[in-house]
């Protein structure tokens, strides 16, 4: 009897685990989608507070836009899209726990963070897991790419420039449009952003025979920027740039004007921020430029249809941002055509090769170090108001 | 020549802001021998008290700060009876841990009800002048933050010496069981220093958010910190130590940027506070007692 007792505890163990092992196989099946009919989950790990809050939940809001589109037009592979929204403060290492939370709850890939920093925090557990990360707006070089052994990482496309482009970009301008002879940068020292675009700035700058008067340095949390700027004011440079993001770069324009600097002053995307405008001024920011994705004034059939379509939903003009999670989304479902299944390994063989994608932000193809090769534009602000002055192909 | 000449106002009126809060710091240091370092996080809730203020009951500036300067008082009243009181026998690194919990828990609670973002000072509540004085760039904020920072040492100066109050702070600070004996409440009289170190925590506070017109939860962290070297520069505990400490940190920083590299600034800025701790610990200002055995 005893032994009986035994072994018909064994088989109820046993019972138990491979009901168990069933439910784990099962939601493998919902990973894949071949056996189920759920719906598609997406990761979105965005900075919803913390510094850069406004960059997240615009991306949020284009991603959740272009989601509700595709979910009404009968979804893709014939499965609803869901969206698993989670805040990642602004935190590298917040950005690394809600990817691997993320990844818990079977997503196929991940739209976000934006920041370079955001991403980099994110990216480890990614590309341990084999899960695709559509980075909307991390522009520095090293998010696709591994600095040390200069390999592509396998898992982490983009769906903005980077930023030598950006630097480039504006160096062209400011040389070409602007004839400025020499310049000066003042950049945001304390990220791996606003030393990457002062790089290729100057890079470009130099070879264009333009000359770099001096460079100059800030840190995040910097609120005084006077004894710099009289330094810069002395040189009387033609043109000053200044890459960083819109909660220094606000008051170090005003404190610029305030102190008579009447140079151009020109930047990139990290000035955009409804915060650019309350904080500096109208008049101090006149005469300043900066690079940017995509402009909602563009005259793009699609872009007005986007455009439209989000005031009609948030009651708001969409910024870059905002462009850029929608184009993040849009991107992920051509991927997911083309791989004709939801599983995260085939959705990444897709998109590294996808080519000529119609995005909100212009057309582009996925290159080798997975970045998208596309267009970008010169944004100038005008009596407190964005306006698209020029735009350049690369 | 006009270029260094901006360079000594621009430090001035920077270090004219770290003189403002160094005061509050050095005063509480003086009375009772506690850094305390939430002083710089009073002068966030300062901040905030005075932006509400202007945004949501549209006061003036001048009963903005005042606001501010009162409720925050307040508050350093509370904290010191929560806080501080219950551990005024323990040992001194008790205390001081105590006071950076203390920060710590004002900073998270701020993020906690208003949200991490940055707040924009409205900017009505002090339209900007500038005077062009032979090509020197010169705002009327500047001459303000001066003003206010030189005309609360004199009054805090004179509580100090001239009141009965201030000399019951003194007697505390000599001896504080003598002081008892002499019938002094030492509680009374702690719980003003409190108060009078926060309501000038507080118009610091509302002064940066002119100054600056950005506030946030985390903003009196490094302010704090320049003005802790500040005072320990002048010799903390005395009052217009603190004054010329703010003073030599604001035109140090400055020449740092303009005339040597900007981004070497805040090393030069805290490699002030070591080597003024090597050479002369009890600052500018102060006098080698030396510790009694």
């Amino acid at each position: 009897m005893r032994i009986g007792k035994k072994v018909a505890l064994l088989v109820v163990m046993l019972f138990v685990f491979s009901i168990a092992a069933g439910c784990g196989g099962g939601g493998g099946a919902t990973q894949t989608g071949e056996k189920s009919g759920d719906a598609i989950n997406v990761g979105l790990n965005v900075e919803l507070s913390g510094g850069v809050a406004s960059y997240g939940s615009n991306a949020r809001d284009g991603a959740i836009l272009a989601i509700e589109e595709i979910n009404k037009a009968g979804g893709v592979l014939g499965k609803q899209i869901n969206p698993i929204v989670r805040d990642c403060k602004s935190i590298a290492d917040e950005a690394m726990s809600i990817s691997a939370a993320l990844i818990g709850e079977k997503i196929v890939a991940q739209i976000g963070p934006l920041t370079s920093g955001d991403v980099a925090g994110s990216t480890p557990v990614m590309m341990e897991n084999k899960v695709p990360l559509i980075a909307p707006a991390a522009t520095a070089a090293n998010v696709t790419v591994d600095d040390k052994t200069g390999e592509t990482r396998d898992y982490i496309f983009r769906v903005c420039f980077i930023d030598p482009f950006q630097g480039t970009l504006m160096a062209q301008f400011a040389s070409d449009n602007l004839n400025a002879k020499n310049a000066v940068i003042y950049c945001d020292n304390s990220s791996d952003y606003g030393k990457g675009l002062a790089e290729y700035f100057e890079k470009t700058f130099t070879e264009n025979g333009g000359t770099i008067l001096a460079q100059e340095g800030f840190v995040k949390d910097d609120r005084d920027f006077r004894a710099a700027l009289t330094k810069i004011k002395g040189l009387n440079p033609d043109f000053i740039y200044v890459p960083g993001y819109y909660q220094e770069v606000a008051p170090l324009i005003k404190q610029a004007r305030e102190l008579g600097i009447t140079a151009p002053i020109g930047g990139c995307d990290g000035w955009d921020s409804p915060d650019m405008v309350s904080v500096a001024g109208n008049d101090a920011l006149n005469k300043t430029y900066f690079t940017n994705h995509y402009s909602s004034q563009d005259k793009d059939p699609q872009v007005v249809e986007f455009v439209e379509a989000f005031k009609a939903k948030y009651n708001k003009e969409p910024d870059a941002f905002a462009a850029l999670g929608y184009d993040s989304v849009q991107i992920m479902v051509q991927g997911l055509k083309d791989a004709g299944e939801a599983d995260p390994v085939k959705l990444t063989e897709a998109l590294a090769n996808i080519k000529d994608f119609a995005g909100i932000t212009g057309k582009m193809s996925i290159d080798d170090q997975h970045n998208p090769v596309k267009a970008g534009v010169i944004l100038e602000f005008k009596d407190g108001k964005q306006v698209m002055n020029t735009r350049i192909q690369p | 020549m006009l270029e260094f000449t901006q360079q000594i106002v621009n430090g001035l009126s920077l270090g004219a802001i770290y003189a403002l809060i160094a005061l509050g710091y050095t005063m509480v240091y003086g009375i009772i021998k506690l850094i305390n370092f939430a002083h710089g996080d009073i002068m966030m809730v300062g901040a905030f008290v005075g932006y509400f203020s202007l945004t949501l009951l549209g006061t003036n500036i001048f009963v903005a700060m005042i606001a501010a300067m009162v409720t925050c008082a307040v508050f350093g009243v509370l904290i010191e009876k929560i806080a501080y009181r219950p551990l005024r026998n323990a040992t001194r690194i008790a205390a001081l841990i105590t006071a950076i919990g203390v920060s710590l828990f004002l900073e998270y609670i701020t993020i906690f009800l208003l949200g991490p973002s940055q707040k924009v000072f409205p900017e009505s509540a002090f339209p900007i002048k500038a005077y062009a004085v032979g090509g020197l760039s010169i705002l009327n904020k500047d001459v303000f933050v001066f003003v206010l920072a030189v005309a609360l040492m004199l009054i805090l100066q004179y509580i100090i010496k001239w009141t009965k109050t201030g000399k019951a702070m003194r007697a505390v600070s000599l001896d504080r069981e003598a002081a008892v004996l002499m019938g002094i409440s030492v509680d009374k009289t702690i719980s003003i220093t409190f108060a009078i170190g926060s309501a000038l925590a507080a118009a610091a506070g509302v002064m940066l958010g002119i100054y600056y017109n950005t506030i946030n939860p985390l903003m009196g962290i490094i302010p704090g910190l320049k003005a802790f070297v500040a005072a320990v520069l002048g010799g903390i505990g005395i009052i217009p130590g603190a004054m010329v400490g703010g003073f030599v940190m604001g035109l140090l920083e400055t020449m740092v940027s303009g005339y040597g590299n900007s981004l070497y600034r805040d090393a030069v800025a805290f490699g002030v506070l070591i080597f003024i701790l090597l050479i002369k610990p009890s600052g500018i200002f102060g006098e080698d007692t030396g510790e009694k055995v």
